[in-house]
């Protein structure tokens, strides 16, 4: 096999008195191998350096496949000459008894020779002998080449012309003894192992080169998803804050805790079937705290606490609609409450999860994404310390210049949007929104007066989307996005 | 929130000088409002149009028009007046105006009366006169396009609120307010030539009328139609659908009167108030306007608009320290005058700004004029002195508040073991919480009718793809899979997610629940793969395996091991 040409090899260079093998081919016909074979095997010792290799190049011509079918049928101008009768045949009858290329070719090439001719004078035209016998020159040139033998070049041209033969390169080699030559092949060591070491043989041992290039074998561990890596840092984030996070696993949520509580009318638009998903099953809530229920339509209805209300008839069967929750603020506002019953005291919370909006899916919009929300309830607070605690917890996110838009929300008074300067995107952009819970809020809740609740909101996906450099939402959050994204993405350092 | 289009030089002349696109955009910030495009009649057709329909676009104006993002609670900031009078009081350029009703001694106010047949479709009804007033044709077109933005949002689609301007040279009070069989009312309508009875009106805007078929439904099924005749019996409008054509305005029209009829009686007054406040100023006694009578169907007299100012009581240091500011009472004044709001100091107060000694606390009278119906509590005033003093110049402080950060032990749990299941070499997914019915059971060849399988449903999806809350992970994991074909197997993914449960013990009959997901998709099915995992996942958790053999027939054979693992009953 390959190891025994091999090895014949080796034997021949040594054994040879110039230390050289002239060429290969002869090589392979006297070992009786296909060249190929022994090609692999020179290619393979020349890159371990045992032997030294000059190209030779050898060149002949070879029948192509149209000169094939001649070789036994003759030529064409010949099978052409032999279907003229001594009496002419029309040409349209001619062709009809050989095949199409033959008839065509073979009728140009006898008439070039001048055998037959064209006798136009009895109307229609006939093909007729102009002598009587020929002689095949070209199938005998075309058996020449097939029996390996040299034509002189006039005639080998012509041949080419009429693509009947081709020149057919191929190299073997002159093969002369290596730095390295042996007449045993030594295999280099791809690996330095601990018998090596043990035995002391890595001292004589060749190693194979490292290769630094290569790409090697793909990790097979596994990957987190970019979304999530954020949200671990922005968890981070709040609880080195100090604030303590909500539990916001319960995605169905009444009307009466996502709306009515937050003081938003019962006829505002977000309310509307259009934004928001309302539930068949379960359709409707019944149990809520009946006193605060009552202080909840009472503010609406006619205010109080100093409030003027909407002035309008509030509806409990309004309130027990259930829905998806549009906004994780349905769950501050179930913790505010909480937190009045069992007494104030000053208190931080988070939470990072979905909330869903009856939205058609776009580039930037789907019906579900993460809310981010922060708040700190205590007395005394101020929108300074609003403004303060935004700077400090977006300064962690990367974002140190911040501005403050007026704004309107239902539930906050005042209301201001967050603008941030992203130094990546050089321009201003909406980061989020902020506020104070409104009194009307706070004061059915049964916090004391003076107790007041700064708290804040964003995207969890818009700030990845920048971060990673993702145009399309939905390229990072549900089933479409590929696998080679999530990946792909590096590590998430906000926080610090 | 709505978006005002006006034309920037009549803005720009208003205000009294112009802006470059960068400045106005800063005003606008300052002020809480938002300069959203710069575009023109002309931009605005091309875009809609197609570019063949070169009539229409050589006829459309090249006028710059600034597309202006207004508060949902502004509604006197939706036409070009109101906001050219906000910023312009802002500046201080202008004097907040004082809205008043006409002297009326010795004249009889025009009366409207409302019949009780109305209380079964359209109860409430208000009115009022603008008399004198001039129009041109941007005037014009502003007074309709005040309507129309009030009714697309105040008045919530015309089904809260409706609005109807007349003419009073071409009809006479007293008028009445009815409800009558449809069938009963015939008229000719705005825009129309021909009569229309009223049943047949509906079918037709139904079928021909893209705008205002929208409306039809709020009437169309009642036995009685609203309807405003005039001494005459000239029909005035069919509220909340179309004006009747006797009684339209045009540009030659000086005195108009106002109705709006309402299902909610506080928004028809804000409303009518909105109206009469921002064009009162072309009248011929500017911001004055004549009230009208409403005789209701008890046949008590109401006497609209009510354009006093109201007053709310609004300690100065209830200001201060909700701003983290030390403001004088005469600092807050004069602030609080740029945002339309008068103060009348409380005679302490007063008497402390007198003598130069500092503030004490004491309460103040803030009054707020009928345009400004956002304003519902001292935390309005506080935001406008905020607005007024502007929000990047208040002073910043961190809370002294000290409380403990704290995870939520659920989601400890989550981030311990996503890591952990992610180091045994799987990859994460986040997929949507929401799904079709067919995907959550049928395609997972467990009917949604089997014991225990319900899941929450939603109403109103905008499609097919968002039917139900998911209760098993499984399927989006299929379909994370089945959307990356393309990539080298095996795959091997995980989610840890909430599914959603019904569960009557919950007062919102609904639950969600964590799970575990974890998908292994490779050429075999490898279940010896997947088992290991399954052992090192209770490993982690600490928790005894349980026998399990899933019968449910989502186990699959082939390509699959699944392991579904469920935190919240076995931790």
């Amino acid at each position: 096999m390959a190891a025994d040409i091999e090895q014949a090899l080796l034997q021949q260079l040594a054994d040879s008195a110039d230390g050289s093998i002239p060429d290969s081919g002869d090589f392979a016909t006297a070992v009786g191998q296909d060249h190929l074979k022994v090609v692999g095997i020179i290619k393979s010792l020349e890159a371990a350096e045992m032997i030294t290799v000059e190209d030779i190049s050898h060149s002949r011509f070879v029948l192509t496949s149209e000169a094939q079918a001649y070789l036994s049928a003759g030529s064409p101008e010949v099978q052409l000459f032999n279907a003229v009768p001594a009496d002419g045949i029309t040409l349209a009858q001619l062709k009809s008894q050989l095949p199409g290329d033959v008839s065509d070719v073979g009728f140009k090439q006898a008439m070039q020779q001048r055998w037959v001719a064209l006798d136009k004078s009895a109307g229609e035209p006939r093909v007729v002998r102009k002598v009587d016998s020929v002689t095949d020159g070209a199938q005998a040139q075309l058996a020449a080449v097939a029996a390996g033998n040299e034509l002189p070049k006039g005639e080998a041209d012509a041949l080419k012309k009429r693509k009947l033969i081709k020149l057919d390169t191929w190299k073997t080699y002159r093969v002369s003894k290596g730095a390295k030559f042996a007449t045993q092949r030594k295999k280099q060591a791809t690996e330095l192992t601990s018998e090596m070491i043990a035995s002391g043989s890595w001292r004589s041992e060749e190693f194979k080169p490292l290769n630094f290039n290569s790409l090697g074998l793909p990790p097979s561990g596994g990957h987190l998803h970019p979304l999530m890596k954020v949200r671990s840092q922005y968890r981070k984030i709040f609880v080195a804050m100090g604030f303590q996070e909500m539990p916001t696993n319960n995605y169905v949520e009444s009307s009466f805790w996502n709306f009515d509580s937050l003081f938003q009318p019962q006829q505002h638009p977000a309310r509307d079937a259009h934004d928001t998903f309302f539930l068949t099953s379960p359709a409707a809530s019944d149990t809520f705290p009946e006193d605060y229920l009552a202080r909840v339509k009472a503010v609406h209805e006619h205010g109080g606490h100093g409030s003027a209300g909407y002035g309008y008839c509030w509806k409990r069967s309004e309130a027990q609609k259930n829905l998806l929750r549009t906004h994780t603020t349905a769950v501050s506002s179930r913790m505010l409450y909480k937190l009045a019953q069992e007494g104030f005291k000053p208190a931080k919370y988070f939470s990072i999860d979905r909330v869903f909006r009856n939205e058609a899916v776009d580039r930037t919009h789907l019906a579900e994404f993460h809310q981010v929300e922060g708040l700190v309830c205590d007395r005394g607070l101020t929108l300074g310390h609003l403004i303060a605690t935004l700077q400090e917890f977006f300064s962690r996110l990367g974002m140190k210049e911040l501005r403050f838009k007026p704004a309107f929300n239902p539930y906050t008074e005042p209301s201001m949007e967050i603008f941030g300067y992203s130094s990546e995107l050089g321009k201003w952009m909406e980061v989020g929104n902020s506020g104070m819970f409104r009194p009307e809020m706070l004061q059915p809740m049964g916090l004391p007066p003076d107790v007041n609740v700064i708290a804040w909101g964003l995207s969890l996906e818009r700030p990845t989307m920048i971060l990673y450099g993702i145009d399309n939402i939905r390229d990072l959050f549900g089933h479409k996005v590929s696998l080679s994204m999530v990946k792909s993405n590096p590590i998430c350092r906000m926080g610090l | 929130m709505p978006i005002v289009g006006v034309n920037r030089d009549r803005l720009f002349e208003a205000l009294g000088r112009k802006y470059t696109d960068e400045e106005f955009d800063q005003l606008c910030f300052e002020y809480g409002i938002e300069l959203d495009d710069v575009t023109s009649e002309r931009e605005m057709i091309r875009k809609e149009l197609s570019k063949d329909d070169a009539s229409a676009l050589s006829e459309a104006s090249e006028d710059v028009i600034y597309k202006i993002d207004i508060p949902a609670n502004r509604y006197d900031m939706l036409c070009l007046e109101g906001i050219a009078r906000a910023l312009n009081i802002f500046k201080g350029r202008l004097e907040a105006p004082q809205y008043r009703l006409a002297d009326m001694k010795g004249k009889p106010l025009l009366q409207l009366v409302v019949k009780p047949e109305t209380a079964l479709i359209r109860p409430y009804v208000v009115a009022a006169v603008l008399r004198g007033v001039t129009f041109d044709a941007t005037r014009y077109t502003s007074f309709i396009d005040l309507q129309d933005k009030l009714h697309q949002n105040l008045c919530r689609q015309r089904s809260l609120v409706a609005i109807g301007t007349h003419d009073l040279a071409k009809c006479r009070g007293p008028f009445s307010y009815e409800a009558l069989p449809p069938a009963d009312i015939s008229f000719v309508p705005l825009k129309q030539t021909q009569k229309f009875r009223a049943d047949e009106l509906m079918e037709h805007y139904l079928a021909n009328d893209q705008k205002l078929k929208k409306f039809v439904p709020l009437i169309k099924d009642s036995l009685v139609y609203p309807a405003i005749y005039d001494a005459d019996r000239t029909l005035l409008s069919l509220p909340p659908i179309i004006n009747g054509a006797a009684t339209a305005i045009s540009l030659e029209t000086r005195d108009v009167f106002i109705e709006c009829t309402a299902t909610d009686l506080t928004k028809a007054k804000v409303v009518l108030n909105t109206v009469c406040a921002m064009f009162a100023e072309y009248c011929a006694q500017p911001y004055v306007v004549e009230p009208v009578e409403v005789i209701d169907s008890f046949g008590e007299s109401h006497v609209y608009p009510d354009l006093a100012p109201r007053q709310i009581d609004v300690p100065l240091d209830y200001i201060n320290s909700r701003l983290g500011l030390q403001l004088e009472p005469s600092t807050v004044a004069k602030l609080l005058r740029s945002m339309q709001l008068q103060v009348e100091l409380s005679s302490a107060a007063a008497a402390a700004a007198a003598d130069g000694s500092s503030s004490s606390p004491g309460s103040d009278l803030v009054s707020v004029p009928p345009t400004r119906s956002d304003i519902l509590h001292a935390c309005d005033v506080m935001e406008d002195v905020a607005i007024a003093y502007g929000y990047n110049n208040l002073s910043k402080q961190i809370p002294t508040t000290v409380t403990q950060g704290r995870e939520l032990p659920l989601n400890q749990l989550t981030e311990l073991l996503r890591q952990e299941v992610a180091l045994a070499g799987y990859t994460e997914i986040l997929t949507w919480a929401l799904c079709s019915r067919a995907e959550n059971f049928d395609a997972m060849r467990c009917p949604e009718s089997a014991p225990g399988s319900g899941a929450v449903a939603i109403g109103n999806p905008q499609t097919a793809e968002f039917e139900v809350c998911r209760t098993t992970l499984l399927p989006s994991a299929l379909k994370t899979i089945a959307a990356n074909k393309r990539e080298p197997l095996p795959l091997r993914l995980f989610e840890l997610s909430d599914v959603v449960l019904l569960d009557a013990e919950r007062d919102v009959g609904a639950r969600n629940e964590r799970r575990l997901v974890v998908v292994h998709c490779g050429k075999a099915s490898e279940f010896e793969v997947i088992v290991p995992d399954d052992l090192a996942h209770y490993q982690v958790l600490n928790v005894p395996r349980e026998g399990s053999s899933d019968s449910s027939g989502r186990m699959l054979t082939g390509a699959w091991g699944v392991l579904s693992f469920n935190q919240a009953t076995r931790s």
